[in-house]
């Protein structure tokens, strides 16, 4: 089984060093890239098929075209998003800290195909280890005149940025509103920020994986990355669990791979005297699916056909002994915490949510709060918000209103919770 | 554009392609709700109350957000929107202080009028049982602001304050600060009073709720208890926006700017908050006589027959040229016609003049010399489309407020600005070039430019040979002002005074914009010509957004020029030296003769009572006390003439050495027109009664005419407007009926005319624009080892010409409480002084004692004053050499002394 993101990690958990990188068929692929002109960098990702490791799964080859072909002598940026905010999700920070001239090669590579001479690391704040080994690693690159070169057609100039700890900082608006120093409110779209970015200028932010992704892409051609999957999405796949599990962690697997693979084979099954009840199969702002869904291939498409999102491919798991009443609620404190203010339906809705949470938790819920609570989900669904915190931060809540039913109804009818 | 045709709700209706979709569909009568919106800025589309759906698109779109196009089907009303709406507004009322009954925003609140309409009483609101957030805000009311107020528990987090402040005013004080539910607007850096905010009012002005309202400066109030608005023209400077006075019980209790020209709804912190003025206890309210060396009360009878029979008297025993009189650039058009015509026909001299010597002399002699005209040649908002603005001697943001935020949005746009200016001004962060010449050097790096352009080969050579003469002879003059030289008299780099050459020539269009900073020297005429062929060389002249714009302080420092209140002119620029001229007013007015002399420019008055020739002046609402520059000779020459009548609205420095006082009316109390700086004349309404006997200055004119044997009879302002406009052909086309319908620029020379937005497009008012090639000449007077400082004065954003309005205004008061002077904090270090020691400042014609500031803002080696302050009254130090062709004093340039005093 290959796993090409991860297989250089070394087990002490150092950064593999440029020497290391180079000597396993490092920075092949930038060489390639810089032989090729824009365009066909472009295409080759787009036949590749590659989708977005940020959460949507947007196809990055077509990501990348709708940045206008034509030069109009101005700047253009690359962005990688390295905030990873979302509860559960740790995947990106692996890739980080143990291989980080993979992620520069990445940049170089996808800078080339748009055009962009200059390039910023968007970097969660806490994520000290992973800036060092970053900062390093482009100096390494730079002195050996791989990249930090653009004038000599040997771009991009790479910067990194601290996050000042923010959810938002993630969506790819907020995070450019924050690095132009800004409040890190979302932006309207369209524009999108492929013609209207960073400083209004065009703009593509992808996240870590999507861009570790890229060296082996161009190295090994586009064939070779569909046939590392069984499935009809392409590639390896970060996958992660946590919750009640004997060993929760991060694995590199094919992408496609099923849940009980995922769970039983790497995880090694539920936590001693836990039954699996439900699971988030992408990170906090997915749909809940049941312990009817083992053999789901967790692939884009058919997460979606079973009523989730793959999201960052990390799951967070619900076990017996634990209230999913209560497991929403804190989510939803986080998603209420963390909304940005920007838009009514999410600033005030998602406190009624937890409001009406914790009346339940505390005994204090009333007739019509659950269908209130139904009313909300709908109503801060895609659309209706004005960026995707929302939608996904009530993607747990109503499946959970659907799949734990009957524990919503006991809280009300038992005046509390159950499970204290 | 093109329009296009759609359906919403199933009826069909029209826009212009890609307008936005709520404004369109509100212009068709269909009405959806929406609380961010506001059609001057980006659309925040953040309250979500204007979602529609829009077949083919999948989820719910704002209709802000979103542009109209051919063949799209909306729905804006169905049951689920109208659900998802009303759940919305329910949100926002769960954290709202939902109390309308002791709002003062009741009746004009637009989420009251939602509530409304949604029917969503303070109950409706479902499970606000749990308490609501914004009860536990720690600070939910910042009242710290002179002039407004914030109430975190009103505001509905539309954004429309924080968009309004950045794109309108560009000055970006305010934005949300925390998350989510928790958030709310805050200026930067904790409370509004210790923010740069500068209390322009915009952000009230746009929010929809309670959030930021007015003080209430006169008393409380309900928008339903408004008895009226009026629309009139703001009195304080030369931008002469348009404002809405709304008044309650005879008082104006609130001032709105309105949204057309020149202002667009945009306001200072002086038009929207310096009212109360107005119904100040201390207004003259009657007559006023000197008895006894006492001002005394008196009837209107006896004080007008008393200044007629003192004024007749001095007349006949020593001849009209012993008089002379003051207009006012406060006064309207009106007034200041009629007040020339009195001192020209009835006085029999043509000794009147006013405050316009002091500020822009030099822009009327030589713009007049240049072009024909000299006025700003294009109009205020069309800098806002300006590729390139060239900033000089002119602290914009402060003195011509809203004009500042027009070239703020020209740079939000794109354009270049280039300052040039000694000071470190408020626009120095947004330009793109700075450069900061010594005072007085003016002539020098402009003719520097010049001499770039020609060896860069960026001259307009079309534009100079087809509408230009004596290219040659400037062409000459600047060939020994190479950068170099330019560099050792300016102290501005070489490469910089290139660079600014480059940018100026070569953008599209480039406006340049001038005040005080050029005029006030003795070189002044000269700076403004030099301007003038810095334009004409690069063809930056006679289109939209470019030109020569010099700002003009007061409200109606334009006007008073225009009618004539200048000693060598009648009404209209026409020299009273040309016998066809003078013979038409002659027998326009029906008077035996009148004199063709010149007549004494203000200095030359207050010389003139020095020496005894001048023994009777007439002053109307000026203030000489305190905006001439040497002082202790303006009141030794005040003391000395015979007889001093001054008409005002307080007992000004100068009308208290009156010998009659006659109480005035204020702009809100009277009909008339401004013109403003961009030649645009507007309309001033009476919006509330005079105090007391207080009458309208025309009034008063006439009565004491009629009294002197010369009956002068109106019905109104507007009747004068008449006489004057049919005796001055760029007014010509001018009545107040057509005022009050749109807006006019001179020259308009006819009632069919639409007036003229820029001058100078096909060709130049005095034919072909002429070169003049000037001499750069040191300032007279220069620092030495005596006087080691140049002193400047010049204005500030909170006060206005002498203050008298200004500082009987609380708000105003409070933002700039006292007199200061700015000082470079080394300088002030190696003094042995700190922020806020008083300072001993003086010239070899005073001394003033005043607290330092220790400011960046100024170079090494200069000190700046503001003069609007009585109790440290920098003109008590000003130089009053004067520039020989205008006469303006040097208020720009002054050597002192400086000494800390503790
Ligand atoms: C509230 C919110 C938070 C997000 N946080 C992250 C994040 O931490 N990291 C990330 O890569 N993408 C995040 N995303 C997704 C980004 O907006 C964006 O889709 C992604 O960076 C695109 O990268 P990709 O095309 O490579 O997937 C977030 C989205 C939302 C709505
Ligand atoms: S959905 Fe939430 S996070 Fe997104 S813009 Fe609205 S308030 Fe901000
Ligand atoms: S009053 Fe003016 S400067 Fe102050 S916050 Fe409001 S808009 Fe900004
Ligand atoms: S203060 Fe007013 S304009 Fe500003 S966000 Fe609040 S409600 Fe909107
Ligand atoms: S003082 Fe000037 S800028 Fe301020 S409101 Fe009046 S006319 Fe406008
Ligand atoms: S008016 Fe469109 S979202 Fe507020």
């Amino acid at each position: 089984m290959a796993t090409p993101l991860t297989e250089r990690l070394k087990a002490d958990g150092t950064a593999v060093s440029i020497g290391e990188y180079e000597a396993s068929g490092g920075y092949r692929g930038l060489e390639k890239a810089r032989a090729m002109s824009g365009h066909e960098v472009l295409d080759l990702v787009k036949a590749s098929g590659l989708r977005g490791r940020g959460g949507a799964g947007f196809p990055t080859g077509m990501k990348w075209s709708f940045v206008p072909a034509k030069d109009d002598g101005g700047p253009r940026y690359f962005v990688v998003n390295a905030d990873e905010k979302e509860p559960g999700t740790m995947k990106d920070r692996i890739l980080l800290e143990g291989d980080p001239h993979q992620i520069v090669e990445g940049i170089a590579i996808a800078s080339r195909a748009i055009g962009a001479e200059h390039a910023f690391i968007y970097i969660r704040g806490e994520y000290l280890a992973s800036a060092a080994a970053l900062e390093r690693a482009i100096a390494e690159a730079t002195e050996r005149g791989l990249v930090g070169r653009p004038e000599e057609g040997r771009g991009p100039e790479i910067e990194i940025h601290l996050s000042s700890g923010r959810y938002l900082c993630g969506e790819e608006t907020g995070l450019l509103n924050a690095l132009e120093g800004k409040r890190p409110n979302p932006r309207n779209k369209p524009p999108f920020p492929q013609v209207s970015g960073l400083w209004g200028r065009p703009t593509v932010v992808n996240n870590v994986e999507t861009v570790a992704n890229l060296p082996h892409i161009l190295r090994e051609g586009p064939e070779w990355f569909k046939a590392l999957s069984p499935g009809s999405d392409a590639g390896t796949k970060l996958y992660g669990v946590s919750g009640w599990v004997a060993k929760p962690g991060v694995w590199e697997m094919p992408m496609g791979a099923t849940v009980r693979e995922i769970l039983e084979g790497k995880a090694g099954g539920m936590a001693e005297g836990r039954v699996l009840r439900g699971f988030l199969p992408g990170g906090a702002s997915t749909d809940f699916l049941g312990p009817d869904k083992l053999d789901l291939r967790m692939d884009f498409d058919s997460v979606g056909k079973a009523g989730s999102r793959l999201g960052t491919g990390t799951m967070v798991v619900l076990d017996d002994k634990t209230c999913p009443v209560g497991m929403v609620l804190s989510l939803e404190r986080f998603f209420s915490r963390e909304s940005c203010g920007w838009c009514t339906p999410c600033r005030e809705g998602l406190p009624w949510i937890v409001r009406i949470l914790e009346a339940l938790e505390e005994g204090r819920g009333e007739e019509g709060d659950l269908e209130r609570l139904e009313d909300l989900s709908r109503k801060l669904a895609p659309g209706r918000t004005f960026c995707a915190l929302a939608p996904g931060a009530v993607e747990p809540l109503q499946s959970a209103l659907k799949l734990f039913r009957e524990d919503f109804e006991a809280h009300l009818r038992r005046k509390g919770c159950p499970w204290k | 554009m093109a329009r296009v045709s759609f359906t919403i709700d199933g009826r069909s209706v029209e826009a212009e392609e890609g307008e936005n979709l709520l404004k369109a569909a509100r212009e068709n009568g269909v009405d959806i709700p929406g609380l961010c919106w506001m059609e001057k800025l980006t659309p925040s589309s953040s309250c979500r109350m204007c979602i529609v759906k829009i077949e083919g698109q999948r989820g719910l779109a704002a209709a802000c957000a979103t542009a109209a196009q051919e063949g799209m089907a909306v729905t804006a009303f169905d049951e689920e929107l109208e659900d998802y709406r009303r759940t919305t507004l329910e949100l926002i009322l769960s954290e709202h202080n939902y109390d309308c009954g002791v709002c003062s925003k009741n009746g004009e609140c637009e989420l009251q009028a939602l509530a409304f309409r949604y029917d969503l009483g303070v109950d409706q609101p479902k499970r606000i049982t749990v308490p609501a957030i914004w009860k536990k805000t720690p600070m939910p009311v910042d009242r710290s602001s002179p002039v407004l107020t914030y109430d975190a528990t009103r505001c509905i987090r539309c954004g429309r304050c924080i968009a309004s402040c950045d794109e309108i005013q560009g000055k970006q004080v305010i934005d949300f600060i925390h998350r989510g539910a928790r958030s709310f607007v805050s200026p930067s850096m904790s409370m509004w009073s210790n923010s740069s905010c500068d209390g322009c009012g915009e952000c009230v002005q746009a929010c929809p709720t309670a959030g930021l309202t007015e003080k209430p400066l006169v008393e409380r109030f309900r928008s339903f208890e408004v008895e009226r608005r009026v629309r009139t023209t703001c009195v304080y400077c030369g931008v002469g926006c348009q404002l809405d006075l709304w008044i309650k019980g005879g008082r104006i209790v609130r001032v709105r700017g309105a949204d057309v020209e020149p202002n667009r709804g945009r306001l200072c912190v002086k038009g929207r908050f310096g009212y109360q003025f107005v119904d100040h206890a201390e207004r003259l309210t009657v007559p006023l006589v000197r008895k006894d060396g006492e001002l005394v009360e008196a009837e209107w009878d006896e004080a007008l027959d008393l200044v007629a029979r003192k004024l007749g008297d001095i007349k006949a025993k020593s001849g009209s040229s012993a008089l002379a009189g003051l207009a006012s650039a406060k006064c309207t058009n009106e007034e200041n016609y009629l007040f020339q015509k009195f001192v020209r026909a009835v006085l029999g001299t043509n000794s009147v003049d006013h405050c316009a010597r002091l500020c822009h002399a030099p822009t009327v002699a030589g713009l007049g010399k240049a072009f024909g005209s000299g006025a700003m040649t294009n109009s205020i908002p069309e800098l806002a489309d300006a590729d390139c603005i060239l900033v000089t001697g002119c602290n914009v943001t402060e003195t011509h407020p809203v004009t500042s935020t027009y070239i703020k949005n020209a740079v939000r746009k794109g354009a270049t600005l280039i300052v040039i200016d000694p000071r470190r001004i408020d626009l120095v962060p947004k330009a793109g070039l700075w450069l900061r010449q010594k005072p007085g050097s003016d002539v020098a790096w402009i003719n520097g430019m010049i001499n770039v352009m020609i060896e860069e080969n960026l001259v307009d050579r079309e534009f100079i040979a087809g509408r230009t003469e004596n290219f040659e002879a400037l062409k000459d003059l600047v060939a020994s002002y190479t950068p170099r030289r330019v560099e050792q008299i300016s102290g501005i780099p070489e490469e910089k005074l290139r660079e600014a050459a480059r940018l100026y020539a070569k953008s599209e269009r480039s406006a340049i914009v001038y005040a005080m900073g050029i005029t006030q020297h003795v070189t002044g005429t000269d700076n403004v010509l030099s301007l003038a062929n810095l334009a004409m060389a690069a063809g930056q002249i006679g289109r939209p957004s470019t030109g020569v714009n010099p700002l003009r302080g007061q409200n109606n420092v334009q006007g008073a020029c225009d009618m004539g209140a200048l000693p060598d002119v009648y009404p209209g620029y026409q020299r009273v030296d040309r016998s066809e001229a003078a013979e038409k007013f002659r027998a326009a007015w029906g008077v035996e003769s009148l004199s063709p002399e010149p007549g004494l420019t203000v200095n030359e008055i207050m010389q003139g009572a020095l020496s005894g020739t001048v023994k009777g002046l007439y002053v109307m609402g000026e203030n000489p006390m305190l905006s001439d520059p040497n002082l202790q000779h303006v009141e030794e020459a005040l003391k000395a003439v015979d007889f001093l009548v001054v008409q005002d609205l307080f007992l000004s420095e100068t009308a208290r050495l009156a010998d009659v006082v006659l109480p005035a009316v204020s702009f809100a109390e009277k009909e008339g027109s401004f013109t403003n700086s961009d030649r645009s004349v507007l309309r001033v309404r009476a919006a509330v009664p005079a105090p007391g006997k207080a009458r309208t200055d025309w009034e008063i004119v006439a009565e004491l005419s009629t009294r002197m044997g010369y009956p002068m009879k109106y019905e109104s302002a507007s009747e004068i407007m008449d006489e004057a406009a049919a005796l001055t052909p760029i007014y010509g086309g001018i009545s107040h009926a057509r005022l009050d319908r749109e807006t006019l620029h001179w020259p308009c020379p006819a009632p069919d005319h639409p007036g003229t937005l820029f001058l100078h497009g096909t060709k130049f008012s005095r034919g072909k624009g002429a070169f003049h090639p000037v001499d750069w000449i040191p300032p007279a007077e220069l620092p030495d080892e005596e006087y080691p400082f140049v002193l400047s004065t010049g204005r500030m954003l909170f006060h206005y010409h002498t203050a008298t309005m200004t500082r009987r205004s609380e708000p105003l008061n409070r933002f700039a409480p006292g007199a200061y002077a700015e000082i470079d904090p080394e300088d002030l270090a190696e003094l042995g002084g700190a922020d806020g020691s008083t300072l001993k400042v003086t010239s070899r014609r005073g001394s003033i004692e005043i607290p330092a500031r220790a400011s960046p803002r100024v170079a090494r080696g200069t000190i700046f004053i503001p003069f609007h302050y009585a109790e440290a009254p920098a003109n008590m130090l000003t130089n009053d050499a004067l520039d020989p062709v205008s006469k303006i004093p040097e208020f720009k340039v002054a050597a002192c002394a400086i000494e800390v005093l503790k």
